[in-house]
């Protein structure tokens, strides 16, 4: 009973977190992306326009709810939850920081690979042995909100955008299985934790594999969160708004907040697979003083340590996406597939081969290349 | 538990099956279908199988049943077509969808246990998240079916291709 107590505990702290992620997240983006175009941004409400998502907030949910006669009334009314509960459900498995330890709780015992045993980790659902393709499996699922709110809104321009996404998706989802394969062969496991200790003396990203592998990843995941370049589905000057055209008040704050949590979900999932996790300069030998001093407190501060080099590599990630979304124009539909299916596609496989051979034949047969396949 | 969670998910799964069959709209027809892959996945975790699971949903319900939906969303098929062109297939589908439920349940009854449990069974793997079992007993005993069902899928990929260069070319004729 109390592990259920605390597990939703947990739950609703991951939902409160991601929610007002997103919420900060929108202003941080519109700050940027004035100073970027030579504006000031909102700065009004509150210092440094810090209240103004809470300002946002007030408006969305007091305008009309609106529901067009024609459109599939229960379809309509589900699909923009169907687009937040698979964005919210990928927080589950990230480890978003090295283990802490709670009151009471033994003492560490040992570092390395059985670091995750010496603490409680910082994570909503630990230890899940397929972690990865839980990723996968709930990023998959996520299409459906939008499609199904393009479809039932009986709105020519919504079930266009509605249309585009599901193209869209299933075109990249390939490409994005691939690449997310190589960090998986690298530290041959699927659990998400073990992904990150395995990054510990060198970050996959600067692995050559490695690296290729992430470049093909943040393509494709950018493509799978319909973020700029590859937001064909909301193209204001070919669609209206696109997919959610007709939602309003909460509906569609409920689409817009879904979007940007994706968008944090899929950085921290960049963070966790290629680099390093919560690993950084200092996190290990804090860790392992602490183990030796066996000292709580000590536990305690490396987690935390971990968690900041985390958030930190996190924003910067956001911060580039910003950056992509201010630089680059949005795509055409042809060139779209064409990146999708005859580039992407195509190295991405190359590169889970070229890993294959590199872990099973170069690895253990050229010794200082291993570090570089395992 | 486990019980609580069987009965629901099973509850689930044929009263989407069913309310699939039975619904008007296409698109309602294949959310069921989603729903009823999502129940069917569940019922793979109660079952040790979390890998089987998570495939289940990223094959099935993510990517299979979202083109479903992408094809009845391009054709406008929502609605479908008022009579069924090719009528005797129904009756023919009522006796055969009886039989396998027919032969699904001798086979049931006659072997008492037949859900493996992880561990002691052969053709188990120990740790059922490690792919490493499940990529050896494909790799090894099940070989030739494996084989022969990626030379299958290769056929139908080259079906398709095929079929699509025909039409083209009948379109540059005429």
């Amino acid at each position: 009973m109390l592990r259920v107590l605390i597990l939703l505990v947990q739950s609703l702290a991951v939902f409160l977190i991601a929610t007002t992620g997103f919420a900060y997240l929108t202003l941080f983006e519109r700050r940027l992306l004035a100073r970027l175009q030579h504006r000031i941004g909102p700065n009004r409400a509150g210092p440094g326009g810090a209240f103004q998502p809470l300002a946002d907030a007030v408006k969305l949910f007091f305008k009309e709810d609106i529901t067009p006669t024609e459109a599939d009334k229960v379809v309509y009314t589900i699909a923009p939850a169907l687009a937040m509960i698979p964005a919210i459900l990928l927080f589950a498995v990230i480890p978003v920081g090295g283990p802490f330890r709670l009151l009471g709780q033994g003492t560490p015992q040992t570092i390395g690979p059985g670091l995750q045993a010496a603490g409680t980790p910082l994570q909503l659902a630990p230890g899940i042995s397929v972690g990865v393709l839980f990723l996968l499996a709930v990023t998959s699922i996520g299409v459906y909100g939008i499609t199904l709110g393009g479809w039932s809104s009986a709105n020519k321009y919504s079930m266009l955008g509605g249309i585009r996404s599901s193209a869209q998706l299933i075109s990249y989802e390939l490409a994005l299985g691939l690449s997310v394969m190589v960090p998986v062969m690298l530290a041959s496991s699927l659990n998400l934790e073990k992904i990150v200790e395995n990054q510990g003396p060198l970050w996959n990203v600067l692995k050559p594999v490695g690296f290729i592998a992430f470049g093909v990843f943040w393509l494709a995941s950018s493509a799978e969160v319909v973020r700029a370049p590859f937001d064909l589905v909301e193209a204001e000057q070919e669609l209206v708004g696109g997919y959610n055209t007709e939602y309003s008040s909460m509906k569609f704050a409920l689409f817009f907040m879904a979007e940007y949590i994706k968008l944090i979900a899929v950085s921290a999932i960049g963070v966790t697979l290629f680099f390093g996790g919560w690993h950084g300069p200092g996190v290990e030998r804090l860790y392992a003083a602490a183990i030796q001093q066996n000292s709580g407190l000590l536990f305690n501060l490396a987690a935390l340590a971990s968690l900041g080099y985390f958030l930190i590599k996190l924003i910067i990630f956001l911060a580039f996406s910003v950056l992509v979304r201010a630089t680059i124009p949005r795509m055409k539909y042809d060139q779209l597939m064409d990146l999708g299916w005859k580039r992407l596609l195509p190295i991405s496989l190359a590169t889970v081969a070229v890993t294959a051979i590199g872990a099973v034949l170069i690895g253990p047969s050229v010794p200082f290349l291993s570090r570089l396949f395992s | 538990m486990e019980l609580v969670v069987f009965l629901i998910t099973a509850l689930v799964s044929v009263a989407c099956a069913i309310a699939m069959i039975l619904s008007k709209n296409a698109v309602h027809s294949a959310l069921f279908l989603v729903l009823n892959f999502s129940a069917v996945a569940i019922l793979y975790l109660l079952l040790h199988a979390p890998f089987l699971a998570m495939i289940q949903i990223t094959v099935y319900a993510g990517a299979i049943m979202v083109l479903f939906l992408f094809v009845i969303m391009l054709l406008g098929a929502e609605q479908g077509e008022g009579n069924d062109p090719i009528r005797w297939q129904q009756p023919v589908a009522i006796v055969l969808g009886l039989l396998l439920l027919a032969e699904g349940g001798l086979v049931f009854f006659r072997s008492g246990n037949i859900i493996p449990t992880p561990g002691n069974g052969t053709a188990f793997p120990t740790d059922p998240g490690a792919t490493g079992g499940i990529a050896e007993l494909l790799f090894t005993k099940y070989l030739l079916p494996f084989e022969m069902t990626s030379i299958l899928l290769l056929v139908a990929l080259l079906g398709a291709v095929v079929l699509t260069i025909k039409s083209r070319e009948k379109e540059g004729a005429s």
